[in-house]
């Protein structure tokens, strides 16, 4: 059987590549009588034809090797790659799982190199701004190893979408002008700017954060081999440094430790310690210089009522109207809370009521905002907050309104209907009872009702509880 | 670049250098917007190299290395007569930015002094991360020092806008921390990497932002009488308890205006080394401290051969294993094959019978692999139980390169 030549363009030509092969599978031309040629002159040897094979269908291990491995600047590379192909369709569909035959270990070790390179590039390219133009623009002269200037495109436009910027190379040049990608022709590097007014900033950071006690220029030239010196600015630096560390490390061992030149800055170190906010109101400026976790509240909403409250109660978040007016429990859940604090006797005016989360979360749906339960992780991110209100105000007892509330105060969530009723939340004399939204959103009239009920009695244990002994705890007699 | 900028650049930079830790790695891949800047790959990039063969990924800085506290191994503590400087919020952004774009950089470290208070400090951190994302649509890599006394709300804060955070253990032992750094205290260390750790599950659940490359930390090594063991227990426990990512080992190593509690000498940067094989072995090998332990001479670890070797040769019993048949959890054991190599044995073996030669291709560190192992067509025979074995395998005495 006479032998085949296939012409290839020069570089990492995978359209080429992908045609030719889809064309020599189809004839059943085995690897040994190919001859691959890298001459830049594709088309003269009948490459009419070879368009008009059907396509074949590879792992996507294999097409991803192959992606990398025409990269490669070894000659060779078409040809062990058709040789892995015809394998791969000749009955040795896994041979990739065998990174120990020949073959795959070479074809392996090329793609590394070519993965490597790219690495290198997207890590040693050094931007530069243009002199004379008005709007930034950038440029960089990158000499690769390998064919890989298409690839590398994606990175630097995922990276820097939003700046002009070109990457000259021997192999070719690129322009992103933050619209569009354009290649051109190989470039030298005068044609790139020669510096930058950053540079030496840079190189002295380089500088700086280099420890002399741990020289180590072997491990330097692994990772930074001396080829890609030459267009990296920050390596003039590299000689200087080696020279001067082990004169800097031995001046550093032989100076006697100094008595501290300033005196014992003993008033700033007390007030260093002295940081927490000492009132709620530093305590809420605190918490709306944070502004919202989940966007879209209007204010942050903060517990209303006197500084040394009896009773803290603890909602979960503001809802619709809160949001609106800036005040906890004005909406329609609120109202129902006053109409029960009314029927046992609780003023409003005197108890203290606060959210565990204080901004409202909402899904718009038309014109209305409707409540989103906050996650267990958002309630956590405001629970430090919650728990310096309650430093704060020093409650006789704290009241759980629902689930929400319940976690934040326990940091656990537990359901309502086990643990309604009495507690302790850390120093705290606590209640569990549910949160009036939830009779709202009871079916029918009777369940209602009944609910209602319950969440009065709870009220008026609650009422009792905060008069109870602080001491003793002891209730006053009419009591349970 | 500004002249007096270029100089706070040099002191905030050279203050900064003594956290190991440098990786860019582990945030989710990000891509800039139309009008945005930076992206995460996910497995990070290193730019630079300094001739310390560490490498350099982000601007890792501190905001200023003024600082009330008095850490006595740290070239900042308060009584140091350093050269002090305080960056502005917006000149650490600048730099950042100009750094970024001109590719030198994934992102930004930034650590600090503590300065007024500790939430002050945090604070100030804060606003340098939030200007970032905000007003410049900053994607690249921010990973931000965490101040345990700062208050629990700003630890909360900075996991939003950070992709990591640390706090550096520094000293591995409550009593070691007494001595050395009198104004911090191991149980508000703990509480705030716990708090960290709890908030970085839940986030995760949730699907939300909240430092997503996790946190990492950093022990000295060698500025008391702390054992390997002792180092690589405290390891294990904040592996387990928190999730960490990483545990950095920093041998200490001379400071300029050194205290004088300090011992003189450092120690061996091959102690770091031996440490950073052992963390790894903890991690994905499959090994328990106590196992590490047992193969260690009084707590520390041999500074000749590594400590899987070391294990090796205590427990020539369990070996020569055959790369044919035997678990992936024993082929982990063999000295000179890695994780990977291990993976592409037991993939490879499915298909074929694996020969030296195969094995050969899979690794680089046959040399010290053969004494340990059976292939199809090789047996170690009697060099296992030779005495000078260990003699034979012992590195020759060169640079290695350091993990950090």
């Amino acid at each position: 059987m006479s032998l085949h030549c296939i012409t290839l363009k020069d570089g990492a030509d995978l359209d080429g590549f992908r045609r030719a092969v889809r064309w020599l599978m189809a004839e059943e031309l085995a690897p040994q009588h190919i001859v691959w040629s890298l001459d830049g002159t594709p088309g003269l040897f009948g490459d009419d034809g070879m368009s008009s094979a059907p396509p074949i269908s590879l792992p996507r291990s294999v097409a991803r090797l192959i992606e990398l491995g025409v990269c490669h600047r070894d000659p060779e590379r078409y040809a062990l790659l058709y040789q892995l192909v015809w394998r791969v369709l000749n009955g040795e569909r896994d041979l990739l799982e065998i990174a120990s035959d020949p073959l795959v270990h070479r074809i392996d070790t090329m793609a590394r190199a070519v993965r490597r390179d790219l690495h290198k590039m997207y890590a040693f390219v050094r931007f530069r701004r243009m002199r004379g133009e008005d709007l930034e623009r950038f440029a960089a002269w990158y000499e690769p190893e390998h064919f890989i200037l298409e690839t590398s495109a994606p990175f630097f436009i995922d990276r820097f979408r939003s700046l002009d910027w070109t990457i000259l190379t021997p192999i070719g040049s690129m322009r992103w002008d933050r619209h569009e990608l354009t290649f051109g022709p190989p470039t030298r590097r005068e044609d790139a700017p020669s510096e930058d007014s950053f540079e030496e900033g840079w190189r002295g950071y380089y500088e700086s954060v280099f420890n002399p006690a741990r020289v180590n220029p072997t491990a330097m030239r692994a990772e930074m081999p001396k080829k890609y010196w030459r267009n990296l600015p920050e390596t003039a630096s590299i000689p200087g440094l080696i020279q001067t560390a082990s004169q800097r490390v031995d001046a550093m061992i032989e100076q006697e430790a100094t008595m501290p030149a300033k005196r014992m800055p003993e008033r700033a170190i007390e007030a260093m310690w002295d940081q927490e906010p000492k009132t709620l109101e530093e305590l809420n400026a605190i918490i709306a210089k944070a502004g919202p976790l989940v966007p879209g509240a209007t204010q942050a909403v903060f517990g209303e009522g006197p500084k040394r409250a009896d009773i803290v109660f603890v909602g979960e978040q503001p809802g619709d109207q809160e949001d609106i007016q800036g005040r906890p429990f004005v909406g329609p859940a609120g109202k129902l809370l006053d109409r029960a604090m009314k029927e046992v006797g609780i003023d409003r005016s005197k108890a203290y009521l606060t959210n565990a989360v204080k901004h409202f979360k909402f899904e718009q749906r038309g014109h209305r905002r409707i409540h989103s339960k906050p996650t267990a992780g958002e309630v956590k991110h405001y629970r430090p907050w919650l728990m310096k209100e309650l430093e704060l105000v020093r409650p006789r007892l704290v009241v759980a309104l629902g689930g929400t509330a319940l976690l934040a105060l326990t940091g656990k969530s537990t359901p309502i209907s086990r643990s309604r009723g009495r507690a302790q939340f850390g120093p705290y004399l606590g209640y569990i009872t549910v949160h009036p939204s939830y009779l709202l959103r009871l079916p029918d009239e009777a369940t209602k009702r009944e609910a209602y009920e319950a969440f009065v009695d709870d009220l008026r244990h609650i009422h009792d509880l905060a008069q109870a002994d602080p001491e003793t705890g002891e209730l006053p007699l009419a009591a349970e | 670049m500004d002249e007096k900028l270029s100089r706070k650049l040099r002191i905030l930079a050279d203050a900064a250098k003594y956290d190991a830790s440098c990786s860019s790695s582990g945030a989710p891949k990000r891509k800039a917007d139309i009008d945005g800047l930076g992206s995460t790959t996910g497995a990070g990039i290193c730019h630079a190299y300094t001739p310390d063969g560490r490498c350099v990924s982000l601007l890792k800085i501190l905001l200023t290395n003024y600082c009330l506290f008095d850490c006595a191994y740290c070239v900042n503590r308060r009584s140091s007569n350093v050269k002090r400087a305080r960056f502005s919020v917006d000149e650490v952004v600048t730099l950042t930015i100009e750094f970024y774009k001109r590719n030198y950089i994934e992102g930004l470290f930034l650590s600090s002094g503590i300065v007024r208070s500790p939430d002050y400090t945090m604070e100030q951190m804060l606003l340098v991360a939030k200007k970032l994302r905000r007003e410049h649509g900053f994607r690249g890599y921010i990973h931000l020092k965490t101040i345990p006394e700062a208050s629990p709300w700003l630890i909360e804060e900075a996991g939003l806008w950070a992709d990591r955070l640390s706090i550096n253990l520094e000293l591995p032992t409550e009593q070691s921390l007494e001595r050395l750094a009198p104004e911090k205290d191991g149980a508000s260390i703990e509480g705030a990497m716990a708090q960290m750790f709890e908030r970085i599950e839940e986030a995760r659940e949730e699907r939300r932002h909240f430092s997503p490359a996790g946190q990492t930390t950093q022990m000295i090594v060698g500025v008391d009488d702390t054992t390997d063991v002792d180092v690589l227990r405290s390891s294990a426990k904040l592996y387990g308890h928190y999730d960490m990512k990483r545990v950095y080992y920093s041998a200490f190593s001379p400071i300029p205006d050194s205290s004088a509690i300090l011992p003189l000498k450092p120690p061996p940067l091959m102690r770091e080394s031996r440490l950073y094989q052992a963390d790894w072995l903890l991690r994905y090998y499959g090994f328990n401290v106590e196992e590490i332990a047992a193969s260690s001479e009084k707590g520390m670890l041999d500074l000749d051969v590594d400590p899987k070797l070391a294990w090796a040769l205590k427990n020539r019993h369990v070996f020569p294993v055959d790369v044919n048949r035997a678990e992936r959890e024993m082929l982990l054991r063999v000295p000179g094959l890695g994780a990977r190599a291990v993976d592409k044995i037991v993939v490879a073996r499915k298909h074929t019978t694996l020969r030296l030669d195969d094995v050969a291709r899979l690794t680089s560190g046959l040399k010290r692999a053969k004494p340990f192992l059976i292939a199809a067509d090789y047996h170690p025979h009697g060099k296992l139980d030779r005495q000078e074995l260990r003699q034979r395998l012992i590195e020759k005495p060169q640079q290695l390169s350091l993990f950090a």
